[in-house]
């Protein structure tokens, strides 16, 4: 393809191909000193739907190795989210080698917490934070849970911040590490940000869990047990391979379900929730 | 230009991956993917040098193929199940046969459907049992598509099952009643092969027979490498046998399908260098080359690249696929309905 980029995020290689400069610039810059993989494991593409598309009206088509077949595209202003979506794709469709969670995953002593819940339940903004207050973010989107020995692999893609919670990080990070501001996108106004240079640099250091929480936004401050079969249940649908990995999916969700302590929380504000995650952190945590 | 002969090449003659660089595994594997051919081609590679992350790639498409061989079987079972009780022979199809059987074509092989082949009079009781014992319904219930279906191609509407989310395709033939050559279908299911649960295969040449039927006329030639590749498999599994060449030349002509049986020998002889019988092959012909250019129509990047060549076959297979006036009137259908 015309322009192409390469990172390597985590035990993950990708190769981002583009009909179009601008989006492969924007993500060289917020995936600066990421190592580059020789061979990636994944291809993306970032192409025009018709030859002319390239400069009238120009429109992204997200594709790949794996593809969904309604996958709509972005305007060229959105080209960053695009590959973003790109590399989702392949991992959700594609990644057999981990069970994948749609959670964040955070590290502190070797062990790991797990974040999970559904869109809009705040996993990123709470990752973003807890990542700049002494936890070691090991990813905002997906949790790579090892089918062999069930630890957790990193994969600290730049974190994407919906809405307010681009202004709030910006208050407390260095403004090279955000991208571009990007309004009206699909799922609103959209920045990225940048895991800062420790997130990076132990990217390839797994962790055990050691706690799995599913937060909910807007309530007053409480949390509750969780029986392991609500917590498998809510899982597989977290999950974005469970089905495809068949019997070793099972086995290391099993596994991660008898072994990590969960729990539901509620919270007003992200104040409350990243101290009721420190609480429960030595409470429960394994 | 890198076109999908590297994958072609790779497939037939592993050892030619031994002088990749970096630029030409990630090349193989984009194309490999895009062609659902992976899982055979990490079963083709095993065992071989490679850098660590093909081998890993390999070693997750593996596993994939083995989950994909599991849930075959066992949607198999589970239609063998639901049609215990209607008298008539299931014939498996294509990838679930193959993996039934044993074949070398189903190792590593992606498979996604379930296809199954019944006599045609069975048809109504099948659809029911399915339906009422089985747990699978219509994918999308459309009176124009339903009796398009039924009146013109060779199997029901699809069915999709309700927990399992996975696709059947109930067979009666094996080309669409209105493409030239006609198959003699009950002769099909005759000539089957009775597996030990009480399914049934395609006898070896049929096998054959339905593997070209489906490269040539059933679609554009997508995923004609992949199909190729069957054929290719089985002809290196069966042609050893006695009478074998003999039986297949017989069988196609039963099926008015020995032009078409001849071509893809040549096409599997040019791209996976299969060995075949130089009587059936019968001489190249000038056609062949726009066939050869079309199935490796693919880029290091896994795109589809020749368009108008592309086109010209999607059109092609519309042609043999129904008459032209009934082309007209179905495609300004289709089209009203958005």
């Amino acid at each position: 393809m015309r322009h192409e980029f390469r990172l390597t995020v985590g035990p993950v290689g990708f190769r981002v191909g583009s009909d179009w400069r601008g989006p492969i610039d924007q993500l060289a810059a917020l995936y600066q000193g990421y190592p580059e993989p020789e061979i990636p494991d994944f291809s993306v593409r970032l192409f025009a739907q018709r030859p002319w598309r390239r400069f009238v009206r120009p429109s992204v088509m997200i594709g790949g190795d794996y593809m969904l077949p309604e996958a709509a595209p972005l305007s060229l202003a959105h080209g960053l989210l695009a590959a973003e979506m790109g590399m989702n794709m392949q991992m959700a469709l594609g990644q057999r080698r981990f069970l994948l969670l749609h959670a964040a995953a955070l590290e502190r002593d070797g062990r790991a917490l797990l974040v999970t819940g559904e869109s809009g339940a705040g996993k990123s903004t709470l990752a973003a934070l807890l990542g700049e207050r002494g936890w070691r973010l090991m990813g905002d989107e997906f949790a790579l849970i090892d089918l062999t020995n069930g630890d957790v692999h990193a994969f600290p893609r730049a974190v994407s911040l919906k809405n307010a919670a681009g202004d709030l990080l910006a208050k407390e990070v260095a403004p090279e590490r955000l991208g571009p501001v990007m309004r009206d996108t699909p799922k609103g106004t959209i920045r990225h940000l940048r895991p800062n240079d420790d997130a990076i640099g132990r990217m390839g250091e797994t962790a055990r869990p050691a706690l799995l929480l599913f937060p909910r936004f807007g309530y007053a401050a409480a949390d509750v047990d969780m029986g392991e079969a609500e917590v498998f249940v809510r899982l597989t649908q977290a999950s974005t391979n469970y089905v495809a990995l068949g019997e070793a999916g099972f086995d290391a969700l099993a596994r991660l379900v008898r072994t990590v302590p969960a729990r539901a929380i509620d919270y007003p504000d992200t104040q409350s929730a990243v101290a009721s995650v420190e609480r429960l952190w030595v409470e429960v945590a394994r | 230009m890198t076109d999908a002969n590297l994958l072609a090449r790779a497939l037939a003659d592993p050892q030619t991956t031994l002088g990749l660089d970096a630029g030409g595994w990630a090349a193989l594997i984009a194309m490999a993917r895009a062609e659902q051919l992976i899982g055979s081609l990490a079963h083709r590679l095993d065992g071989l040098a490679m850098p660590d992350t093909v081998a890993r790639l390999c070693a997750d498409a593996r596993l994939s193929a083995r989950h994909a061989r599991r849930q075959a079987l066992w949607e198999a079972e589970m239609a063998r199940r639901a049609l215990a009780h209607v008298d008539a022979p299931v014939v498996l199809l294509k990838g679930a046969a193959y993996v039934a059987t044993g074949l070398s074509a189903g190792v590593g092989r992606s498979i996604g459907d379930l296809d199954i082949l019944v006599p045609r009079d069975v048809l109504d009781a099948v659809e029911l049992a399915l339906i009422e014992l089985g747990g699978w319904e219509w994918v999308k219930e459309d009176a124009y598509d339903d009796a398009y279906y039924r009146d013109h191609m060779h199997e029901l509407p699809p069915l999709i099952h309700k927990d399992r989310d996975r696709m059947l395709d109930v067979h009666h033939t094996i080309l669409p009643l209105t493409a030239r050559p006609t198959p003699d279908a009950a002769s099909l299911i005759e000539e089957s092969e009775a597996l030990s649960d009480g399914l049934r295969v395609l006898s070896p040449p049929d096998m054959i027979c339905h593997a070209v039927a489906h490269l040539f006329a059933d679609g554009d030639l997508a995923g004609g490498l992949r199909n190729l590749w069957d054929i290719d498999r089985l002809l290196r599994d069966f042609g050893e046998r006695d009478g074998f060449w003999e039986a297949l030349g017989m069988r196609a002509q039963r099926h008015e399908l020995t032009k078409p049986v001849a071509r893809a020998l040549r096409l599997a002889e040019a791209i996976y260098g299969t060995p075949v019988n130089d009587d059936l092959a019968g001489a190249r012909r000038p056609g062949d080359a726009l066939y050869l250019s079309r199935l490796t129509a693919r880029d290091g990047w896994g795109r589809e690249i020749r368009k108008l060549l592309r086109l010209a076959f999607y059109i092609r297979s519309h042609a043999l696929r129904m008459p032209p006036a009934m082309l007209a009137r179905h495609l300004w259908t289709k089209w009203r309905k958005g």
